[in-house]
């Protein structure tokens, strides 16, 4: 082929080499469905800054570093579809229920609800309240399961934060065990067919869902008994209830606002716990700078309120350097809806391109000693996160990035404040046991993933 | 060497975090629902304040140039 000086089109784009035996037609789906890791790596070192791989019939173009990041994340909305390129989460949300607001209802709903930034110190008490309820029965000391653990806490703060303090106070365990199965319904698998017989992970899935359901019928059927009640006493629910919608349907509203804030804050707040304990001498200097902020105050302790939680620079380092290895998304994914160009290439409608926080987070040039955990990376002078805004990608980038980010730190920092005030922590299992389960694309952490706590000594 | 703040209203997604940090440098602007910057070369007294309205922008959308002029 002689090199020409037009655009080029998806066939010029390099395809990454085969590792697991293309043995069902699906291209890279096996690979992707047990270790997409090393998948995106690949993309990445056999191909640069853009590269594609094949999902079932679907061509996805991945690219990689700051100029072709940016691109993808500022390319004009009308010419990207969210929905169409993550089928998983579609039997999930339920017939229906919008996968994605665009940037301007995201913006309107930020003006009005509950992610507002003068909603945050309300939100600090309430997640504070909630660790609080989740710590009382541990004893002085014992072990627990991390994921368990952070997977029902970060239910239970969504669910007061998002929907309501009512609507918290009448879900339990089973809500955060049904939650937790519908996660793993995220198989990639759907990009075949989301409805495909006889696939375990889906039966979860659809079990998961409709056990939510009943429960969310029966919290109606409940608040219909009840009657009306003041107007200071509503939360979102009772709204949904008055405009006479399903119990199908408010549930699959209600799970599609917890989605996005849960598996992300769950997987992040354990990942953080996990790495402190990796590195005492991290741990200690966190401790001591929240032994240090919160020792004032005229009872002798500080009030966890938005305030104080708005500048802890050693556990926030903490947290985005653990966001930075860990990334909850490995991949964030578009269809193309009107062709689009991408590092120099015309990318056609039907085309799902792609870029990864789990690469660019860790590329050579912008974060020296990719591996290595450092949350000196984020002090002044370095501050690698704002100073690689397309390649530091954790929530993604642009007009898209997670809206929910403000709430997710703030999130953390509450949960640390309250934990590593009354516990210390250490690991039970070797360090490099601790791993995530990338065989959904929700990923989560693998069992056995326990910890060890005893309270500390006032 | 003086302050010069710069706003991406491109990406700014109307968190307004901005405003509580630095509000003699940020205002909103509620027809666009996209920040406005008062003062793009604020004293240097304000210094702190503008750090903090970048440092946590929930959109990234704010940065500093130095100005060497």
């Amino acid at each position: 082929m002689t090199v020409t000086d037009r655009t080029l089109g998806v066939a010029d784009i390099p395809e990454v080499s085969v590792a697991v035996p293309d043995e069902d037609g699906h291209g890279h789906l096996a690979e992707l469905r047990t270790d997409p890791v090393a998948l995106l790596e690949r993309v990445y070192a056999e191909c640069g800054a853009i590269g594609r791989f094949r999902i079932a019939d679907k061509e996805v173009i991945m690219v990689t570093g700051a100029e072709a990041n940016e691109q993808f994340f500022k390319a004009p909305e009308s010419t990207l579809d969210q929905a169409a390129a993550y089928p998983f989460m579609t039997p999930i949300f339920g017939h229906g229920v919008v996968f994605d607001a665009s940037p301007e209802e995201r913006q309107q709903a930020l003006k009005n609800q509950a992610l507002r930034g003068d909603q945050m110190r309300g939100h600090a008490t309430t997640i504070e309240n909630e660790i609080n309820r989740m710590v009382a029965d541990w004893g002085d000391e014992g072990e627990v399961d991390l994921l368990d653990f952070f997977a029902e806490l970060t239910i239970y703060n969504t669910a007061a934060c998002l929907v309501g303090l009512p609507f918290r106070e009448e879900i339990d365990a089973r809500f955060a065990a049904a939650y937790h199965g519908l996660e793993r319904g995220t198989d990639a698998l759907a990009y075949v067919d989301p409805y495909m017989e006889g696939v375990e992970s889906f039966e979860i899935r659809d079990r998961s869902r409709e056990t939510l359901v009943a429960l969310v019928q029966d919290i109606i059927d409940r608040r219909r008994v009840r009657g009306t009640v003041p107007k200071d006493q509503r939360d979102l629910l009772d709204v949904l209830i008055s405009l006479d919608m399903s119990a199908d349907y408010i549930t699959g509203v209600f799970i599609s606002m917890l989605f996005a804030g849960h598996h992300t804050s769950s997987g992040t707040s354990a990942w953080s716990l996990i790495e402190l304990m990796r590195h005492p001498d991290v741990m200690a200097e966190v401790v001591t700078e929240l032994d240090d902020l919160y020792a004032d105050g005229p009872d002798g302790r500080v009030e966890i309120s938005f305030q104080a939680l708005r500048s802890i620079p050693q556990l926030e380092s903490v947290i985005k350097e653990t966001l930075r290895l860990h990334p909850p998304l490995i991949i964030l994914m578009r269809q193309v809806v009107e062709e689009i160009e991408l590092a120099g290439h015309l990318i056609p409608p039907g085309t799902i391109v792609a870029s990864s926080p789990r690469v660019s987070n860790r590329l050579a040039e912008d974060f020296p000693e990719p591996q290595s955990f450092d949350p000196t990376r984020y002090r002044d002078g370095r501050q690698e996160d704002l100073q690689n805004r397309w390649t530091w990608i954790p929530f993604g980038a642009g007009k898209h990035r997670c809206v929910g980010n403000a709430f997710a730190m703030m999130q953390i920092k509450a949960i640390f404040s309250v934990l590593l005030r009354d516990f210390e922590f250490e690991l039970v299992q070797p360090s490099e046991t601790y791993r995530d389960d990338y065989s959904k694309m929700v990923i989560q952490l693998q069992r056995p993933c326990r910890a060890r706590y005893v309270r500390r000594q006032q | 060497m003086s302050l010069h703040v710069v706003a991406d209203r491109d990406i700014c997604q109307g968190h307004q975090m901005c405003q509580g940090e630095a509000p003699d440098v940020f205002a909103f602007d509620e027809e666009a629902d996209v920040v406005v910057v008062l003062d793009e070369s604020p004293d240097e007294s304000l210094r702190s304040q503008v750090v903090a309205a970048v440092t946590y922008c929930p959109a990234m959308a704010l940065a500093i140039e130095e100005d060497r002029s």
